[in-house]
């Protein structure tokens, strides 16, 4: 219990997918410039991250890793090699799922998320959870722990730097760095206070 | 070259910049820099990628129902990923390592997704190319500027030669440990943007709100 605990606090705060990794940078950008919005598509991220990776690692474990087909009688194959295409694929079905589920049963949900979830597809942030993972060989219980806590790590830190953002926009920024130039310092600036949580050992 | 190749093959270096105007493609861009030898692996993997895919696409442009085009292209990007990422595994396994998992995450590489959406589905397969190469060259040419930044800076070396003398062989430079670590990568970003812009004023983005100039005299009463 105690390793599931480090471990999702590590992914939280100290390997911050948006903010140590820079994944899924491109959406962080564009789509924090209100904490409204930033917070329906943190919310959609960790729903699909908490999905994908433990399915992804499922589908690892007993298709793909070497001698991973032991249990058909098949010795000796390694096809670790698909794993991005599977990865990708796995991804892409799951939010196509995802967006059909919630359009049938919760329309509500679905009209607050609908617009972000074809995004997510191509957010690097979600294959990368699944590729971390594949790196770093968790079982399926890690992977379960890792998917909501990287997912949640990325949710924050959009919400934060929506809300810096909204703030921001009352200031008086030099012509040539506003926009984009003044967003990237302030998400440096924020990657320093995240840098602070590196020193905690677990 | 004739003028419209040319075009299409410079303007993405500082017009059109992948990185500093149509943000597309930022997440590696700042994750791999802290090294010029990575940097300069990631960006010829990306340009091979971004060039390969966008010709392959346009290829296959006419016969692509609409619906499915994103599974099509993902699945173009996805395979020649695999290409790539087995070649560097197998001659530059090092790189492939330090690069870890940003090699895979070409695939959800905006600028490759982005050209082929924006580019590729167009125009013929050649130009198409040609238009993968350019971008590719933005894309490098911000890495290649950054990674010059953070890694002289860092460690006083640029690909293992000594530029700064440190001050621990008995030369003068303190290395800035920062320039090595995430928020680093941040900050040149930002500045190479806010030069950019000083340069090219017509990039520069506009407020939604302006804050009015008080004249002196007003102020001073309340």
């Amino acid at each position: 219990m105690e390793a599931y605990i480090s471990l999702f606090v590590k992914a939280v705060f100290i390997e911050n997918l948006a903010l140590s990794f820079f994944l899924g940078m491109c959406t962080f950008l564009a789509v924090s410039k209100k904490i409204s919005t930033a917070m329906g598509l943190g919310i959609a991220v960790m729903v699909v991250q908490t999905l994908t990776v433990p399915a992804n690692n499922f589908i690892y474990q007993t298709l793909l890793k070497e001698d991973a087909l032991a249990w058909l009688g098949v010795k000796g194959v390694d096809l670790s090699f698909l794993s991005l295409l599977s990865c990708i694929g796995m991804i892409a079905a799951i939010v196509q799922i995802l967006e059909m589920t919630l359009d049938k049963f919760f329309p509500a949900l679905y009209n607050a998320l609908g617009i972000f979830l074809p995004l997510i597809t191509v957010n690097c942030a979600i294959l990368a959870g699944s590729l971390f993972m594949i790196e770093r060989d968790y079982n399926f219980g890690e992977s379960v722990v890792y998917g909501i806590g990287s997912g949640f790590g990325w949710a924050l830190a959009i919400t934060v730097m929506a809300g810096v953002r909204e703030k921001l926009k009352y200031s008086d920024v030099p012509a040539a760095l506003q926009g984009l130039g003044i967003t990237f310092i302030t998400a440096g600036l924020m990657s320093l206070g995240f840098m602070a949580f590196s020193g905690i050992q677990l | 070259m004739d003028k419209e190749t040319k075009k299409v093959l410079f303007e993405p270096l500082v017009d059109n910049n992948p990185i500093t105007l149509q943000v597309l493609g930022v997440c590696s861009a700042l994750a791999v820099t802290s090294q010029m030898s990575t940097s300069l692996i990631m960006a010829l993997a990306l340009t091979s990628v971004t060039a390969c895919s966008s010709a392959a696409i346009s290829a296959v442009r006419q016969h692509t129902p609409s619906s499915i085009r994103i599974i099509v292209q993902m699945i173009i990007i996805a395979s020649l990923v695999i290409v790539v990422d087995q070649l560097l595994k197998a001659f530059a396994f090092d790189v492939s390592k330090k690069l870890s998992v940003f090699v895979g995450l070409i695939i959800t590489n905006c600028i490759v997704m982005g050209r082929a959406e924006a580019y590729a589905m167009k125009n013929p397969p050649l130009q198409s190319f040609i238009d993968g190469i350019g971008n590719g060259m933005g894309y490098s040419l911000i890495l290649i500027m950054v990674a010059t930044v953070r890694e002289t800076l860092g460690s006083g070396k640029l690909l293992g030669i000594e530029i700064l003398p440190l001050v621990k062989d008995g030369g003068w430079y303190v290395p800035n440990g920062l320039m090595l670590l995430p928020p680093s990568a941040f900050f040149v970003i930002g500045l190479i943007i806010w030069g950019f812009r000083t340069w090219k004023p017509k990039q520069v983005e506009h407020n939604e709100f302006k804050i009015l100039s008080i004249s002196h005299g007003e102020g001073g009463h309340h």
